[in-house]
């Protein structure tokens, strides 16, 4: 076993100016927002230019990293110090952060670059840019940080600019319920983690990475200085928090309404980078569910129900993006169960969250570009047929396809596999649950496929498919490009995993990738099944217009799982009645015993004022006597 | 004599007491209210005889400059009052009520 | 003896001239019950060896505060007498049983006391030489604080009265020319033509003639209209006739009026 090596201090060459990478991006925000309606004409290309100057910051460490000897690739930058010794801002520039900024960058630079063509009709384009830009700079503060709190800033800021993006069409009242949703589920998550972040810092007294080493967390179990128990709650708090960015069960509900938003975003935030956030943080926190082995399982049952309720809901959409959408969560939930099974897991997971960056993205935007082409139709009952007319659109999204179902050589056929093997090595019922999502995932993939591109066209009157520009084609070959051929670089020879290792950690003998294993091959046929089941039901026959009844299981699906159904009557109605009875106790009790009094003060005043008549002989009356009780009194005393 | 003339001095300042709440001209309430200072006058010099000490009298002499003085700034509002509402009545100044 | 005999009669004196003050209807009744109180007091005083405050009482009470009590009944109006009836409501009920119950409780309480025989103040006016040098002494040593303030109390009234009574006025005096402007711009500049002017009898009756040898109908008097009509008497003009007619329906109709309005008011106030 081989830990994860020291964090060197560092300042000097381009890593020592790496906060440009998020400097670059916000700098780029702040212009777009506060320069209004005066960068309307520019603000693309300026949101354009700060994604690629931070890509290039980060390729450039990237390289600079690579010419490191392994014990020091792991830098740490200081920035400032907010308390010193307690509170210390730094950023942490290892291989595992890197990656992540390279996707996030690289992708998000395609994306902006799409997104030029995408919204060169919108007339917020600019803010749109504006709030890229944002999204950007807080998702690399958020993989950058090297403490818990800063992670969490971007963390925040991440959801700050998922919500601004969801609800960027916010004259659509369900674009702007989507927003709100994704931020109040997010909350729940984020409770978990800041509980994480306070039971971190007075469990360990401090937040930063480099003291949290599985070393510390040992010895501190070892010493008694923290219990199982609190390791075990720091984790599952901890995966309380992914499972809210990540979309995992059980707060998986707003994923697919945050499909209201721009195409670009559905592709940028909510498949290719921001939902991962979640599998970075139970990666970055390897020390912890190393230590608790109990978190670490519930972190691989819960990606294994995410994968397959994803595969389900996918199987039963009919909205483009939605579909998309829960094949996303599917795919993190793999990332999830590889993120559960310990250094092995953590670099097949991260390959293929990379992986998944590439070829989701490239889906989305396919899909985005066939909306484009259809009037901003999204639902693929009345696609059909597009093949032909918009090929290069067609054959990325094809080749984004096979990478997904694990098509052989293909990204997601060495990514997926290496996931699902650890898996079957570790623990059989996971891996077989596992296999079995692959298979659902053929099928619903498939489906997605043949309804859009093969078959009759099923089209609208006034539907005039054309090939999309070609500011929006070349980031779909780009990112085909990378859904072919990265998988195999980052798995075939262990790359990844040794490139990962002082980051993460590795096991000390490495795994083999066998191209012919009984896990694989029972892939490849449940997938082809899968893929011809699909072919019968949308391929060969005829596809409704309008969606068929379906069977329960159809129903089941399409609602979700029921998961919205489950949250209203779990919290939001208790939460109603809660509401309604503090609403009733405020109005009738508290209010009645203030307004009770204050009536019968009233009452009692406005009677006794009715002694003030005026009358200076009333008055004189009563002065006359208190004079005779006076006199009274003393004479009584007197006589005493 | 000392308590006869204490019991004449109770009943007329009395009587003014009852004069002041039952008589509703300003001026003859006035009246009324002279008539218990001259009956406090009255206990002053009868305690001063009874006491062998002239300090009574001379509190009886305060009484009647205060008096004085009393009479002259409350004419001078009854006066004012008269003139703007063409009434001296005390009960038709009866503004400042609730 | 003499004294017992003094103070019995003015005892029966003043307490009978107290009740008359409060009883009395007519203001300047009971302010010469007032004055009769004082004098008894006054009597009273001398009675019991303090004969510089029973001078002091004839001259200030009797005198001066008296004169302006009168002084500001005149001003104010003696003409009416005050209604006696009640007002407020229990206001004499209690009144009586307050005056009752404190004269009482003042009596008895003085009744009950028992008082060695009195001193006398006769041997402090020996010492100093008299009542007044003896007064003069206490007033002048032990006293002359409150002697000080009692005379800045006395000027501060004396300026109070000033202002109180003080009224400023508004707006200039009206001069000649001020009212005989007033008088060409108001609707009559001439005096209201009397009775008789271009007429042949020099009489009330007579209703006074414009220059062009019309009626004015401003003449005419309603009263013996109003005789002449119930006499069924007519004018034998019949502008005259007329007029007389319009005079007489105006009154009737001013009238009528009132009636009204004091009918409307009865009934409010039933």
């Amino acid at each position: 076993m081989q830990s994860p090596v020291e964090i060197v201090q560092h300042s000097g060459g381009v890593i020592g100016v790496s906060w440009l990478m998020i400097a670059l991006p916000l700098l780029g925000a702040a212009i777009l927002l506060l320069g209004g309606r005066r960068t309307d004409r520019w603000g693309h290309l300026l949101g354009v230019a700060m994604s690629l100057a931070a890509f290039v910051v980060a390729v450039v460490s990237f390289v600079e990293i690579l010419g490191l000897p392994e014990s020091e690739r792991r830098r740490g930058i200081e920035l400032y110090q907010f308390i010193p010794g307690v509170a210390d801002m730094g950023l942490l520039i290892d291989p595992l952060s890197i990656s992540f900024a390279l996707l996030i960058t690289g992708v998000g630079s395609l994306i902006h670059i799409y997104s030029i063509g995408y919204m060169s009709h919108d007339p917020d384009r600019r803010r749109f840019f504006a709030y890229l830009n944002l999204f950007v700079a807080a998702m690399l503060l958020l993989v950058l940080a090297d403490n818990y709190v800063a992670l969490f800033v971007g963390w925040e800021g991440v959801g700050l600019a998922s919500y601004l993006l969801i609800g960027f069409w916010q004259f659509k009242p369900t674009a702007a319920a989507a927003a709100k949703k994704a931020f109040i589920v997010n909350r729940v998550g984020d409770f978990g983690l800041l509980i994480a972040i306070f039971t971190v810092w007075t469990t360990f007294g401090s937040v930063a990475f480099g003291d949290l080493s599985g070393a510390t967390v040992s010895g501190a179990i070892g010493s008694g200085a923290a219990s199982q128990g609190t390791i075990t709650a720091i984790g599952l708090l901890l995966l309380l928090g992914a499972c809210g960015k990540s979309a995992q069960l059980p707060l998986q509900s707003w994923l697919l309404d945050a499909m209201e938003g721009p195409t670009p975003v559905s592709a940028l935030i909510h498949a290719a980078t921001m939902v991962t956030a979640g599998v970075y943080l139970v990666v970055r926190s390897g020390a912890f569910f190393e230590a608790a082995p109990t978190a670490q399982l519930v972190v691989t049952i819960v990606g294994v129900a995410t994968l397959l309720a994803g595969a389900i809901i996918g199987c039963a959409k009919d909205d483009i993006k939605k579909g998309l959408a829960g094949s996303t969560m599917s795919q993190i939930g793999y990332m999830m169960l590889g993120a559960g099974l310990g250094p092995v897991g953590y670099a097949f997971a991260i390959a293929h969250l990379i992986t998944h960056g590439f070829f989701k993205a490239n889906m989305f935007l396919g899909a985005g570009s066939v909306m484009h082409a259809m009037n901003d139709e999204v639902d693929m009952r009345r696609y059909g047929g597009l093949f032909s007319v918009m090929k290069v659109t067609a054959v990325t999204f094809i080749i984004g396809y096979l990478a997904i179902i694990g098509f052989p050589l293909l990204s997601g056929y060495f990514t997926k596999d290496g996931i699902i093997e650890t898996a079957m090595e570790h623990n059989q019922i996971l891996g077989w649950l596992a296999v079995v999502g692959a298979g659902i995932t053929g099928f619903y993939m498939s489906r997605m496929i043949f309804m859009t591109f093969f078959g009759k066209k099923r089209w609208a009157d006034d539907a005039h498919p054309h090939e999309s520009p070609s500011v929006m084609t070349v980031p779909l070959v780009i990112l085909s490009i990378g859904s072919i051929f990265l998988g195999a670089f980052l798995i075939l020879d262990n790359r990844f995993m040794k490139f990962l290792a002082p980051a993460v950690g590795a096991p000390e003998e490495l795994p083999a990738f066998h191209f012919v294993s009984t896990a694989g091959l029972a892939t490849l046929a449940l997938v082809a099944v899968g893929a011809a089941f699909a072919w019968f039901r949308y391929g060969a026959a005829e596809v409704p217009q309008v969606a068929p009844r379906g069977s329960f299981l159809t129903t089941f699906a399409r609602r979700d799982l029921y998961g919205d159904a489950l949250n209203e009557t779990l919290f939001m109605r208790p939460g109603q009645w809660l509401a309604r009875i503090a609403v009733f106790v405020d109005n009738r009790g508290i209010d009645g015993l203030v307004n009770g009094l204050a009536a019968t003060i009233g009452g009692t005043s406005g009677r006794l004022r009715r002694v003030q008549t005026g009358y200076v002989r009333s008055y004189a009356l009563s002065i006359l006597f208190g004079a005779a009780v006076v006199v009274g009194a003393l004479l009584y005393v007197g006589n005493m | 004599m000392t308590t006869h003339y204490l019991v004449l001095s109770a009943l007329l300042f009395a009587i003014g007491g009852a004069g002041v709440l039952v008589r509703r001209n300003a001026i003859v309430v006035f009246m009324c209210v002279e008539l218990m200072l001259n009956a406090c006058n009255l206990a002053f010099v009868t305690f001063a005889r009874q006491h062998g000490n002239l300090d009574g009298q001379l509190i009886a002499f305060f009484v009647m400059v205060v008096a004085a003085a009393e009479v002259v700034i409350g004419l001078a509002i009854i006066v004012m009052i008269f003139r703007t509402r063409r009434s001296a009545s005390v009960d038709d100044a009866n503004l400042l009520k609730y | 003896m003499g004294e017992t005999i003094t103070f019995w009669v003015l005892a029966v004196v003043s307490v009978s001239a107290a009740l008359g003050l409060v009883f009395s209807r007519k203001a300047v009744y009971s302010a010469l019950m007032l004055g009769v109180v004082m004098l008894s007091l006054a009597v009273l005083y001398a009675v019991q060896d303090a004969p510089f405050l029973a001078a002091v009482q004839i001259i200030v009470y009797t005198g001066a505060v008296m004169m302006l009590f009168l002084f500001v009944l005149m001003l104010v109006g003696v003409d009416s007498a005050d209604s006696l009836v009640e007002t407020i409501k229990g206001q004499r009920f209690w009144a009586t049983i307050a005056g009752l119950g404190f004269a009482a409780l003042l009596a008895l309480g003085a009744g009950n006391m028992v008082f060695a025989p009195a001193k006398g103040v006769g041997g402090a006016v020996q010492e100093a030489g008299g009542n007044v040098p003896a007064l003069a002494q206490l007033i002048f040593t032990r006293h002359v604080f409150a002697f000080e303030i009692t005379s800045a109390l006395l000027i501060t009234a004396a300026l109070g009265a000033m202002v109180l009574a003080h009224r400023e006025r508004v707006r200039p005096k009206a001069t000649q020319r001020d009212l005989a402007r007033a008088r060409f711009t108001g609707p009559q500049p001439s005096p209201l033509p009397g009775p008789g002017t271009y007429a042949l009898h020099n009489a009330i009756d007579m209703p006074a003639l414009l220059p062009d040898g019309s009626v004015s109908s401003k003449s005419i008097n309603r009263v013996l209209a109003r005789h002449d009509q119930e006499d069924g008497v007519k004018p034998t003009d019949p502008a005259k006739a007329a007029l007389v007619k319009q005079v007489i329906d105006k009154d009737v109709a001013a009238e009528e009026d009132v009636a009204a309005t004091e009918a409307a008011h009865q009934e409010d106030a039933k």
